[in-house]
């Protein structure tokens, strides 16, 4: 039995959660106090010692990567914050912030401290007016508060808070391009080495970290390190938010310790839709390599899943039930990846640009076997390859949906064409159903 | 159209957020956007001007992000989220069917100049597929006839509200102003979360583990 965990979820179900009344009513801000008087250290210390990993994608240590800004070094320090959620299947930080910015305020505030940074920028992608709106009037309310601006809760210490909002590139979730575009240019990753804690904003010491990841940051300064560390498996610590989405019977966010099964969620979300069966899902979005049932009991922490050969990614659950075509959602997501191609790099750039025409040839029953080794090859010539990881990201559906599904895309070219019914999928389709 | 004194005012108090100028490019195009609709030859040159760079250097980083728009868009701009999860959910035939409703294909615009309409890609609200965005306000669980009603109602001028967003819908230009980064004062309208966003603590409140 995995008891749920709602820590930044707690309130949500409060009318008045994004205010900054309904966050001090739980003693919203008392973290970012408390570390005000404590060493800049040890707030670092305290954060490795939680255990905390990176909840973008990737699974960085958080302490570790603050641990690593250079200090006394006379150089201006960055906090960046990456609220531009856009991987497929991603939809955890958006409401998050639409129902509680201030926390993810008062995280920036502990880690701008520790880090020793005046300025901070919270990047929230483009295309969410309403989060957007909730973001910057948080921000307004907590200089109006005194918690930014000039000594900061009489602290003596300064901190100013931007927002800058995107504009519709996927790309941009990448931490150099994010960075690039925050600088005023087109959003193309960066060459690593350097990385951002050495040369990252204006080529200056900068701390890169998710919403999510940030905004668990005060219930741990609140709670304690070993509190935090309580939760979850032996190297993924703490509670994190889970989101299910497709042909499950109740779609949404749960928040649980690291660890969980799709099991124990799905069975929590009301199973697989009502008559129909699971096959296929992304662990953490698209650029997870997919599981089928055979992973259900897959533990969703960084190492569970990695063993299992995908990727826990950003926990982007999306299920998928027997009525939907593995060609089509490939070719779906494939199209994203090429359209999404910053054009940097020739593997990305052309890679992506043959996968769509070589799929969409497939789902039209055009293709032969020939076609599925000719995939295979150009995305060994896009993985490890390309300049940043959206590259290996676009081969991720492709290669494990051949490796589970071969027979699927043979069966377009005996069929000539797909054998789907693209209705049948359709939430419309199960209301009727259930009517 | 001629930028103002006020309009530069406003300019100037983007530029001055950041610590170098050339960082207040993204919010300024949107700020450009929301007076002219989108991004005009002269609006580029003015914050070219403004932030002493070649107007190239402007264009380039307009033409890179697919939300600045160079020709007009409609009063309502209709994004159908058509990525995996929404598409197979029902977003391929929302698509199709507004395509088909409206006369227009993907970024056309009605001949009324009322509703423009484009295919987007993952828009961060899964849980509520399929998701349809106007003004980038969410319109949450469509079906092929909401979304018919809903651009004929924009037709109409009056639009229902968005599930999770203000009381009523902003236009374009509005909803360009909060993007650059202007308070509109509406924060605090809308709900707070959407049914799916409280799955886990409702499930949480009633007890509810899972069954190891």
């Amino acid at each position: 039995m995995t008891t749920l965990t709602p820590v930044l979820s707690a309130h949500w179900d409060e009318k008045d959660s994004f205010t900054m009344a309904g966050y001090k009513r739980h003693d919203g801000y008392k973290a970012a106090e408390k570390a005000l008087k404590m060493e800049p250290d040890a707030v670092i210390q305290l954060v490795k010692d939680s255990g905390l990993r990176g909840r973008g994608g990737a699974g960085f240590p958080t302490g570790m990567k603050w641990g690593f800004i250079p200090q006394g070094d006379n150089k201006d320090h960055y906090l960046v914050v990456n609220a531009d959620e856009s991987e497929p299947g991603t939809c955890k930080d958006m409401p998050l912030l639409l129902a509680n910015p201030h926390v993810l305020i008062e995280g920036m505030i502990i880690a701008s401290y520790a880090i020793r940074a005046k300025y901070a920028f919270v990047y929230v992608r483009g295309e969410v007016t309403h989060v957007v709106r909730r973001v910057q009037q948080a921000i307004e309310d907590a200089y109006k508060a005194g918690y930014l601006g000039k000594n900061i809760f009489g602290s003596g210490v300064d901190l100013e808070l931007v927002l800058h909002v995107g504009a519709g590139a996927y790309i941009c979730g990448e931490e150099t391009a994010l960075l690039d575009s925050l600088e005023g240019f087109r959003g193309q990753p960066r060459l690593r080495p350097p990385f951002p804690a050495i040369a990252g904003l204006y080529a200056r010491p900068t701390v890169v970290n998710n919403v999510e990841s940030i905004s668990s940051v005060p219930s741990i300064i609140n709670n304690g390190a070993e509190w935090f560390s309580a939760m979850g498996t032996e190297k993924s610590k703490g509670m994190t938010i889970y989101s299910l989405s497709g042909h499950v019977t109740n779609p949404g966010q749960i928040e649980a310790p690291l660890g969980i099964t799709l099991r124990e969620l799905l069975d929590l979300a009301g199973g697989v839709r009502a008559g129909h069966e699971l096959k296929f899902w992304t662990p953490g979005g698209s650029s997870t390599p997919i599981f089928t049932a055979a992973q259900l009991d897959t533990p969703l922490d960084y190492e569970g899943v990695a063993a299992a050969g995908s990727m826990l990614g950003t926990k982007a659950l999306q299920i998928f039930d027997e009525t939907t075509c593995v060609v089509r959602a490939v070719l779906r997501w494939s199209e994203f990846y090429k359209h999404e191609s910053c054009g940097k790099c020739t593997p990305c750039r052309e890679g992506t640009y043959w996968l769509v025409q070589i799929l969409r040839d497939l789902e039209n029953g055009k293709g032969s076997e020939a076609d599925l080794d000719k995939l295979l090859d150009l995305c060994d010539n896009i993985l490890g390859r390309a300049f940043c990881a959206l590259g290996d990201g676009a081969t991720s559906p492709i290669t494990s949906s051949i490796k589970h599904f071969r027979d699927e895309y043979i069966a377009h070219f005996t069929n000539g064409g797909c054998p789907f019914d693209p209705h049948a999928s359709t939430l419309f389709a199960s209301a009727k159903a259930g009517a | 159209m001629a930028f103002t004194d006020q309009n530069i005012e406003v300019m100037d108090s983007i530029i001055k957020r950041y610590p170098r100028s050339r960082s207040a490019i993204m919010p300024l195009l949107h700020y450009v956007q929301s007076l002219e609709g989108y991004v005009t030859n002269e609006g580029i040159e003015l914050i070219a001007k403004k932030l002493e760079l070649a107007t190239a250097e402007v264009s380039a980083v307009s033409t890179f992000y697919t939300q600045y728009k160079r020709k007009s868009v409609g009063e309502y701009h209709v994004g159908v989220c058509t990525n995996t999860l929404c598409a197979v959910m029902g977003g391929d035939a929302i698509f199709a069917g507004l395509k088909d409703h409206l006369g227009v294909e993907n970024d056309g615009v009605t001949a009324d100049g009322k509703v423009s309409l484009e295919h987007i890609e993952c828009n961060a609200a899964c849980d509520y597929a399929p998701v349809v965005m106007a003004n980038w306000e969410f319109y949450d669980n469509q079906t092929v006839q909401s979304a018919k009603d809903l651009v004929d109602a924009m037709r109409a001028g009056n639009p229902p509200a968005p599930t999770r967003g203000p009381n009523t819908l902003p236009t374009w230009k509005e909803n360009s102003a909060v993007l650059a980064g202007l308070n509109d004062g509406r924060a605090n309208e809308g709900t707070q979360a959407g049914e799916p966003s409280l799955l886990g603590l409702r499930l949480s409140k009633e007890g509810k583990g899972a069954k190891a």
